[in-house]
């Protein structure tokens, strides 16, 4: 096992490498006339910088490579992800102000893609080609194709002209009032969930078709166990291994939708600075959050590796 | 008289391969049939949009602001006049150029990738395996919208984005295929009478992953529409006036939904049925293609 994490982790060194490189890149391609066009957009930026003051604050007159040598210093040494180029805030500040939201809110929609996935993946198998099983699949591939912020745009709009309701859009932290936070995080995390459950719901299903031809289950239901625990306690855990993993790779997906929820609902997480941040074009917090996004899904699926070999003890030997 | 059934049978089958599949295809699946045809239908429209659009998609009236659906304005009309019919239309020609330009993009990528890297191997194909690791750690839309931040908006940049974005990720299912079909013997054989690699590539592995070839590109499709659609509803796709179906949900739109409801409707219930009819005959194709793979994305 410890050889197994060994070898996870060092797996993940050239991977972070190459998508600080990515980052790093992809942002780098500020063409001149940005600055130009920042200036001319941004009042309190023509203010603030000269043209050569904001070329220096990005850092756009050194080389390439003594750029990317001191951001990466920067970040690995001291944590220091640059300051804002309009609020002048630590950015390592602002990304912790916003991280646990988005957390939660991810964390939220997992619950329900889960909740939402194994009970109809797990009833389609054990009724295989029944209407139930069409049912539930053709339901959980719909919601696959429902685009996010469609749903949750209907929520806003509907609610309110039928009943006069519209879902609150005054953040409270979870801190301050646990239970109107989970209230105003629950829809977006329903919508969130349930586009992500389809998926799961289909891995669930062909698991459990194969774990339930198995012989022990033939042992566990000639041992005249109830349906209830041969299903609980034999298939579903068997069958939910691979589940697991499933979860490492839905992290994008989840960290993309809550982007989209947290516009929509107004929730101050991660998505929302990112997309005030490219409407001001304050480059080191998009920088900011594009690495952390980065490094908390590969985080996520070194979690998801190392609980797999855990619950799974062929992989370790391989 | 088998003898004489049997030839005819024969003959059947041989005359074309596609028909017999199409035929497969509507008596195996039904519902990636029908989805196939939404397909196909949302492709016509988006090719003849403008003759089956009553109005132009920018065609201001104002006498006609917010006017309900009716005979005249089946989708009904937005906060300018303007007919939400046609605009849906015309999002579809937008969402037919984007999504088809940038699958194929997107497909051309993971094929060249995948195929290099599939038979190939070694330190290249290790090296290659941890960039694409690092480049799906990050969402897609993250990754768009930072893309945006950088280039302005606008139809060709969303299209390489994506089409770039989602071909390095697409090339781990064509790797996986080339990866199986490189041990087949007829490779060995090709490389032991002397075959040049390029040859190899081209006239054995290409034909044999022809099949997981074609199912990304149609899913890639659906995919890549819903991404725009993102885009657009944050306001960072092809930038308005164009009817996007995304950014019709979006912007100054988003506050006359309350007195018309059904500006909220038309776009985001077009976008579901292509996606999902996109989605079903994919997972179709997939099935016919290869029944292993069922179940699995």
């Amino acid at each position: 096992m410890q050889a197994y994490i060994a070898r996870r982790l060092l797996a993940l060194i050239p991977t972070m490498f190459f998508a600080s490189l990515i980052v790093f890149v992809t942002v780098r391609l500020i063409p001149g006339d940005i600055i130009d066009m920042m200036l001319s957009q941004n009042d309190i930026a023509a203010d603030k910088f000269s043209r050569d003051q904001l070329v220096a604050a990005l850092g756009l007159d050194k080389p390439l490579w003594t750029q990317y040598a001191h951001w990466m210093g920067n970040i690995l040494l001291a944590g220091d992800f640059g300051r804002s180029l309009w609020q002048n805030t630590p950015v390592s500040e602002l990304l912790l102000a916003r991280l646990p939201v988005t957390f939660q809110l991810g964390a939220m929609a997992l619950i329900v893609a889960l909740l939402v996935a194994i009970p109809i993946g797990a009833y389609s198998a054990m009724r295989q080609d029944t209407a139930g099983d069409y049912l539930g699949r053709s339901f959980s591939i719909l919601m696959l194709a429902v685009p996010g912020f469609w749903m949750g745009t209907m929520v806003m709009v509907f609610p309110s002209i039928w009943w006069g309701w519209s879902p609150d859009v005054k953040f409270v932290p979870f801190a301050q009032h646990p239970l109107n936070n989970l209230k105003q995080m629950i829809i977006p995390a329903i919508i969130l969930g349930t586009s992500l459950s389809a998926v799961t719901m289909r891995l669930t299903r062909t698991m459990m078709l194969e774990v339930l031809r198995q012989d022990y289950i033939r042992t566990a239901w000639a041992k005249g166990l109830p349906e209830k625990l041969v299903v609980a306690r034999h298939a579903l855990k068997n069958a939910l291994i691979p589940v697991v993993t499933l979860i490492g790779l839905q992290a994008p997906l989840l960290i993309g939708g809550a982007v989209i929820m947290e516009q929509i609902f107004v929730i101050p997480g991660m998505g929302l600075l990112l997309l005030d941040a490219v409407n001001q074009r304050d480059y080191p917090i998009i920088t900011g959050v594009f690495l952390i996004v980065g490094i908390a899904v590969m985080l996520i699926n070194l979690l998801v590796d190392l609980s797999y070999g855990f619950l799974d003890p062929k992989v370790r030997y391989r | 008289m088998a003898t004489i059934a049997a030839p005819h049978v024969r003959r059947w089958r041989a005359s074309s391969p596609t028909l017999t599949f199409i035929g497969r295809l509507f008596r195996e699946k039904p519902l990636g049939a029908i989805g196939g045809v939404v397909f196909l239908l949302f492709l016509l429209c988006g090719i003849f949009a403008d003759l089956l659009a009553p109005y132009g998609a920018n065609q201001i009236s104002p006498i006609n602001r917010l006017k309900p659906p009716s005979l005249a304005f089946p989708f009904g009309t937005d906060n300018l006049g303007r007919d939400m019919l046609s605009r849906c239309l015309y999002g579809a020609q937008l969402s037919v150029i984007i999504g088809f330009c940038a699958a194929g993009l997107a497909t051309l990528i993971s094929v060249l990738l995948g195929i290099l890297t599939g038979y190939l191997g070694g330190k290249f194909d290790l090296i290659t395996q941890r960039f694409v690791d690092a480049w799906q750690s990050f969402p897609d839309l993250i990754i768009l919208i930072v893309v945006v931040s950088v280039v302005e908006p606008g139809m060709p940049q969303i299209i390489v984005t994506l089409g770039l974005l989602l071909g390095i990720a697409g090339s781990r299912i064509i790797r996986s295929a080339v990866v199986s079909v490189r041990e087949n013997m007829y490779v060995h054989a090709a490389q032991s009478i002397g075959a040049s690699t390029p040859r190899i590539l081209w006239h054995h592995i290409l034909p044999n992953v022809l099949p997981p070839i074609i199912v990304l590109f149609t899913t890639r499709v659906g995919v890549v529409i819903l991404a725009e659609s993102g885009l657009s509803f944050l306001g960072l796709g092809v930038p308005p006036p164009a009817p996007t179906w995304g950014g019709m949900l979006s912007g100054s739109g988003r506050t006359f939904m309350f007195q018309g409801p059904w500006l909220a409707l038309a776009p985001g219930l077009c976008l579901t049925l292509v996606v999902y009819a996109t989605n079903m005959f994919g997972d179709a194709l997939r099935d016919l293609f290869d029944p292993r793979m069922r179940g699995s994305r």
